[in-house]
């Protein structure tokens, strides 16, 4: 009997989104581990990460990098299939909908902080409407939606400030090593160019 | 790394600006909607959104409003009110219950009746004479 392998091809864009992944996996980690006055209120610093990916490759791999940080950060911290599992995947899921429509948006006018705004509400929009209609179909939880909205806007300014300020700075990490780049290249030009220095002509 | 204000706002564009304003202002409104918990004393009943009695929440009585499909009863009761019986084929108006929150609204869409419960406008003018 000869042994079978199975071979999954791992792509350039696999560890890419791995790696974006596990980012945001350790923020949602980090952020449970921080006390939070009202339940349900988490700063979701994971989407920076998000926004990062969205910015920088897109919407498909926002997504990958989005649902594959719901399900193992809540694998990590024991909370698949609890209800603040379906919490955070119903308000990823809205947020990556509202995402995918405000990327749209002219990029000259709205930048990471429109998005952040955006996907934060549209978070709690789907956590609100989760809790409304399968754990406490009344009225009362809507009581928290100010709350809510009001969170929102406080982290969803700050989110966007810290992705625009992380793409600011890739951008210009980017432009110095382009320099760097540019500038060894120049030198390798220059020492092939000139003829190399002899004793004689120095003076 | 430090950023100063300047440098912050650099990270903005004018676009952000627009949506922050325009989520605030949802905000607020949210916070007008839900945060007045309030005791109520009034109730406002509606036909097609026209008032059609405006009830103190004092004594407990009931009230017969006629809409297009049949009869829908409020009923009134110290601090609080609700719709008891109503036409409409899913009862949701009648499932909500007393409603005694500033602002609670029951709608009972089929037979086109409304009833909201509204807090006390001037809470504290009796308190001052």
């Amino acid at each position: 009997m000869t042994r079978s392998f199975i071979e999954l091809p791992i792509t350039a864009d696999d560890r890419r989104i791995a790696g974006y992944a596990s980012a945001a996996i350790a923020l949602s980690i980090a952020e449970a581990a921080i006390p939070s006055p009202v339940p349900g209120i988490k700063p979701g610093l994971a989407n920076i990460i998000i926004l990062l990916v969205l910015l920088r490759y897109g919407w498909t791999d926002a997504a990958w990098v989005s649902l594959l940080r719901v399900a193992a950060g809540a694998l990590a911290l024991g909370q698949l299939f609890t209800p603040g599992f379906f919490f955070s995947l119903g308000g990823a899921l809205c947020s990556l909908t509202v995402l995918a429509l405000s990327i749209r948006l002219p990029a000259r006018w709205f930048g990471p902080v429109s998005h952040s705004l955006l996907a934060a509400f549209a978070h709690i929009g789907g956590q609100l409407l989760i809790a409304r209609l399968w754990l406490m179909p009344n009225d009362g939880v809507l009581y928290l939606a100010p709350f809510f909205a009001l969170a929102a806007i406080v982290f969803g300014v700050i989110n966007g400030l810290a992705a625009a300020w992380l793409l600011a700075r890739e951008a210009s990490v980017d432009e110095l090593v382009a320099r760097a780049d540019s500038l060894t290249t120049a030198r390798a030009n220059t020492t092939a160019v000139l003829p190399a220095p002899t004793c004689e002509s120095r003076p | 790394m430090a950023l100063r204000a300047k440098q912050w706002l650099a990270l903005t564009r004018p676009g952000d600006w627009l949506v922050l304003a325009l989520l605030g202002a949802c905000t607020v409104q949210l916070f007008g909607i839900f945060a007045g918990r309030g005791p109520v004393d009034r109730a406002v009943i509606r036909r097609d959104g026209e008032v059609i009695a405006e009830v103190m929440l004092a004594v407990k009585k009931r009230i017969e409003v006629q809409g297009p499909l049949g009869i829908t009863v409020v009923e009134i009761e110290p601090g609080r009110a609700r719709i008891a019986a109503d036409p409409g084929a899913r009862q949701l108006c009648v499932r909500q219950g007393w409603l005694d929150r500033a602002n609670a609204t029951a709608l009972c869409l089929p037979n086109h009746i409304s009833l909201q419960v509204q807090g006390k406008a001037a809470r504290h003018d009796t308190l001052v004479y």
